[in-house]
């Protein structure tokens, strides 16, 4: 029921985020357009944890300002490293294993690392990412900890990340 | 005190459409040292991490800049939710990129790359 709700105030916000409109008659037709869109969801059956996270979004708040600090620490390095009139790259693969359970925790941290510039995954195999670095000191697995630890208690909630 | 929060409104009027310029400017100029990073990297691995850079601090000055200028919420509110899905869905496009890659069986270059070394054209 948690999740039904935060889909139909998230599709709410949202649609009138687009629209701006107020008369009765576009309102409602946006109404049904959720309702619509409710159905279609209930009959596809993607109402649960992975199709309307938005329980989640608090520990999501929380994490977002930390990664949003390590894009632009890694930002700048990758931005010297691009305009450096000598090349100086060192690019190493690494494997790091992850203490993520839920697949949504494990998107997450992979995606946090992708969308740091200078790491990018390659390939997740069970508990295992694949990943590809620009600069082989700052790609070890130990760099990662922390990012993972953070994503798995945002994700999965507290106690996850033990 | 009315008097004073009515200042404040009235110089960040002046001072944001000057202030989202900026931003702007710094955005385009991110996205032109990644593009400058995606021609001078070795290979597609490293590429993706010079794209990276337009993704993610690019995009997201263009956007922030866009936001101090815009008119109203509802702009606000768009951009917001354009930034969201950029960054949503850049990631997942990165990784499709060198997984695919990955896939293929494309080696990446692996240690240090000094510029003596010539280019390798596998991307």
């Amino acid at each position: 029921m948690a999740y039904f709700l935060g889909l139909v105030v998230a599709l709410a916000a949202f649609w009138l985020g687009m629209s701006g409109h107020n008369t009765p008659l576009i309102l409602s037709l946006g109404g049904i357009s959720l309702i619509i869109t409710c159905i279609l969801a209930y009959r596809l059956d993607i109402i649960d944890r992975e199709g309307s996270p938005y329980v989640r979004l608090v520990g999501f708040l929380l994490y977002f300002p930390w990664l949003a600090k390590e894009i632009v620490k890694a930002n700048i390095s990758v931005i010297r490293a691009c305009v450096k009139a000598d090349l100086d790259i060192a690019p190493a693969l690494v494997k790091v294993k992850t203490v993520c359970k839920s697949d949504l925790a494990k998107v997450t941290f992979a995606n946090s690392i992708t969308l740091t510039p200078g790491t990018v995954t390659v390939e997740i195999e069970g508990d295992k990412l694949l990943v590809h670095g620009l600069y082989e000191q700052d790609s070890q697995p130990e760099a990662f900890v922390e990012m993972d630890q953070r994503s798995a208690r945002a994700i999965d909630g507290k106690g996850a990340a033990a | 005190m009315a008097e004073v929060f009515s200042d404040i409104l009235g110089y960040w009027e002046i001072v944001r459409f000057p202030l989202g310029a900026l931003m702007c400017f710094g955005g385009a100029i991110l996205c032109l040292i990644g593009t400058v990073g995606v021609l001078r990297f070795p290979d597609i691995y490293t590429r993706l991490h010079a794209a990276s850079i337009t993704d993610t601090s690019g995009a997201a000055l263009v956007l922030i800049g866009m936001m101090l200028i815009s008119p109203g919420w509802l702009v606000i509110s768009k951009l917001f939710a354009i930034c969201v899905f950029i960054f949503l869905t850049s990631p997942t496009a990165s990784h499709a990129l060198a997984n695919a890659a990955h896939t293929a069986g494309v080696q990446p270059i692996i240690g240090r790359v000094g510029t003596s070394e010539a280019d390798g054209g596998d991307a």
